[in-house]
């Protein structure tokens, strides 16, 4: 195999630049005061700044989790900013810098909106702390849908943010839930009203720029009965030698008969061939199917990130509540990745499904972790699960950590298969031969092993994480 | 005398340690089909290796011309490009990769390294459409992930459906006829005789010479041994027949 599959040299991460633009920051380190002035700086009702502090006392009681298949660099959580907003012209407040334009324009994310032709996509760019555009908001307000950056949604719709705000990741979660819930900044609210199917995708784009700064956004979807959406969110940041924390929390309520659908395209910087830099991408999402027939489903493409710790998962509350997981995760070099979902199973007759797709070259380490647990009254719940791990090259690990838990339910099914592969010479060398060059041979390969999960994505989406998955494995052969 | 196509000369390889070819020397001009016969182990699957550049194998001595460039020196998807083709005894299975989008990256590859435009959508189906009707497959057959599941039949068939889309100068056909029934070998053969053109030749392995009655070659050789022991025209199956391998 090493005789075809050869050590990696870097790839190159195409959304690694810097975007100079004046930022305005608070000090480097993390205390009340430093919550009080981010919370000041936000304009923000005492509410959430009570909200805040009590996350914060409470995180201070908190022990970072050590359980994953992971080396966690250590963190110095003193020595982080947490906030970083490009300065706005005081004169034009309401104009977008170009300088930002520029940079969301290069990274393929529109913030001018175009017409509302059939595959449009409503996005909300966030750069570093705050919420820099957000496209379509009228159109989509038409339909009684709000699509907002979160900290517009605490000063215009506070009864719904204090309704659902940490109903579904309480504060005391995790770790990184808790100090997400301390200093969180910008992310996006979507409101979905009954009844309403959501008549174009929704989207976040989330991009790290500032040095020594973490992103810390909050994402929150409310899905009332009947209601449908599909929902989009990519992320990128700058090459630096340097970690960069990422501990974002997304919660989905989802209720009667509705039916959300939530794609990642996670693209963070991985750190380089040596394994120096990349973010630590430490993030949890919750959804919860409150009402009967409702139905969540998580598609993910994880290439990017130096640590990924994620773990989309679903509480099946309503009766007859359905949930899917589709992840492809795909380390190279010195990447981690320990990514997998928690299937709850609350409501009688609930269904889920996980596919986990991991692929790990070079002298990465990949994990899928995963928990599907039937719960007393979950009477005839059923879960499949598939866990594929594809290896390139030999120095690689792969993992699977799956964890049944049958409270007693015995007219639940749980199903578990699980397959670990090497991609073979014998397949590399049949593409070869038929003229095939070897990296696009093991794309081709890769990309064929996950179609499962990559046709699920919106087609937007669909072409360019095929795209990244190509690229990322860039130099993984020689 | 034909121009030659390939120019094996003394050719010696081996795998692990163990030398499996003893000196090769092997000539093959443009249009003339050559079949190499001989007994399990002879060095057969190892001689069409070599020549589409295997990994595994390393060449120890000899040199190989292949339309007058050095064809050790090229990477298998340049030997490819360059025109040569190995039907594979094994053909393997790629999961989810379907046999439409393998063949437009096969193409793509080529027409880029050739420096021609890529081939636009209709043409590119069109294509598929008229070699898919050729070899027999149904159109359905363009969906199905590469190998995946197929019968013995189907693999071969898939072989010269892919051979037939490419249109190589220089096919090698590594046990085309093993496992296939007389039907599949019918499509086999006819694939390679409709495709005999006097620019294009052809080396044929085969441990049988089932094949040989609808493949009719120019010459026959005998490897035993990782050497060509005898070299003659259609005639020697016969005799081969008669009294098999050991007695040459």
């Amino acid at each position: 195999m090493d005789s075809t599959l050869k050590e990696l040299t870097a790839k190159e991460y195409g959304e690694g630049f810097v975007t100079e633009v004046e930022e305005d920051f608070v000090p480097k380190g993390l205390d009340e005061d430093i919550i009080r002035l981010i919370s000041a700086r936000k304009g923000e009702p005492e509410w959430l700044l009570d909200f805040r502090l009590k996350a914060f006392r409470r995180w201070r009681g908190m022990k970072q989790p050590s359980w994953g298949h992971l080396t966690l660099p250590a963190i110095d959580y003193q020595d982080i900013v947490y906030w970083a907003a490009p300065k706005r012209d005081a004169d034009r407040p309401k104009e977008i810098d170009p300088a930002l334009m520029e940079t969301f324009d290069k990274l393929g994310i529109p913030l001018r909106e175009r017409k509302a032709l059939a595959g449009v996509v409503a996005v909300d760019a966030v750069f570093d702390s705050v919420s820099v555009a957000t496209t379509f908001r009228e159109t989509l307000s038409e339909k009684g849908i709000i699509f907002c950056p979160f900290s517009e949604a605490v000063r215009d719709y506070p009864d719904l943010v204090k309704k659902y705000l940490a109903s579904v990741v309480p504060v005391g979660d995790n770790y990184f839930a808790a100090l997400n819930s301390a200093v969180f900044s910008d992310g996006t609210f979507c409101y979905i009203p009954r009844g309403v199917k959501c008549p174009m995708e929704l989207s976040s784009y989330f991009r790290i720029n500032a040095s020594g700064t973490g992103q810390f956004e909050r994402t929150l979807i409310v899905a009332e009965e009947g209601s449908s959406l599909s929902y989009m969110e990519g992320c990128t940041a700058p090459m630096r030698d340097e970690h960069q924390l990422h501990a974002a929390v997304v919660e989905i309520v989802v209720e009667k008969d509705a039916d959300v659908r939530y794609s990642t395209v996670q693209n963070w910087y991985p750190g380089d061939a040596e394994g120096r830099g990349g973010i630590l991408n430490l993030v949890t999402k919750r959804g919860l199917c409150r009402g009967e027939g409702s139905h969540l489903s998580w598609t993910q493409v994880e290439t990017g990130s130096a640590v990924t710790w994620k773990y989309p998962s679903t509480v099946l509350q309503g009766n007859g509540s359905s949930s899917e997981f589709y992840s492809v995760a795909l380390t190279n070099n010195f990447q981690q990745a320990d990514t997998g979902t928690k299937m709850v199973h609350i409501g009688r007759g609930t269904r889920s499904r996980i596919v986990s797709k991991g692929i790990s070259a070079g002298r990465s380490q990949n994990s899928y972790r995963g928990l599907v647990r039937i719960n007393p009254g979950a009477e005839g719940a059923r879960n499949y699960s598939q866990c594929d791990s594809l290896l390139i090259g030999s120095r690689c690990g792969a993992h699977t950590f799956p964890v049944i838990q049958n409270m007693g339910v015995a007219s639940a099914t749980v199903e578990h298969e699980a397959t670990t592969s090497k991609i073979s010479d014998d397949q590399l060398f049949y593409c070869l031969q038929r003229g095939i060059p070897p990296e696009e041979a093991v794309g081709l390969i890769v990309n064929g092993y996950a179609r499962e999960v990559l046709q699920r994505l919106p087609m937007e989406f669909a072409v360019e994480a095929r795209k990244l998955l190509q690229v990322s494995l860039e130099g993984a052969i020689g | 005398m034909k121009e030659k196509l390939l120019e094996i000369r003394n050719l010696c390889a081996s795998a692990d340690g163990h030398e499996i070819l003893r000196g090769i020397d092997l000539e093959v001009g443009r249009g003339e089909v050559h079949a190499i016969m001989g007994p399990n182990g002879a060095g057969k699957s190892t001689l069409s290796a070599v020549l589409a550049g295997k990994p595994d194998y390393t060449v120890t001595d000899g040199s190989v011309g292949f339309g007058g460039k050095n064809l050790l020196e090229m990477t298998p998807e340049e030997r490819s490009w360059a025109g040569l083709f190995l039907s594979f005894q094994y053909p393997v299975e790629i999961p989810g990769v379907s046999i439409t989008n393998f063949m437009k990256a096969a193409l793509s590859a080529r027409r880029k390294a050739w420096g021609k435009p890529e081939m636009t959508p209709p043409e590119f189906l069109k294509l598929m459409k008229e070699k898919m009707a050729f070899v027999g497959m149904k159109p359905e057959f363009a969906k199905r992930d590469v190998n995946a599941g197929f019968s013995g039949g189907e693999k071969k068939r898939n072989e010269i459906f892919q051979m037939a889309m490419l249109s190589p100068v220089l096919s090698i056909l590594d046990e085309t006829d093993s496992g296939l029934d007389v039907d599949a070998l019918r499509v086999v053969a006819e694939g390679v005789n409709s495709m005999r053109t006097p620019e294009t030749s052809f080396v044929v392995i085969t441990h049988y010479n089932r094949l040989l009655e609808y493949i009719v070659p120019d010459y026959v050789h005998i490897l035993k041994e990782g050497r060509i022991v005898r070299t003659g025209g259609v005639e020697l199956v016969a005799e081969i027949e008669k009294n098999g391998y050991a007695a040459l």
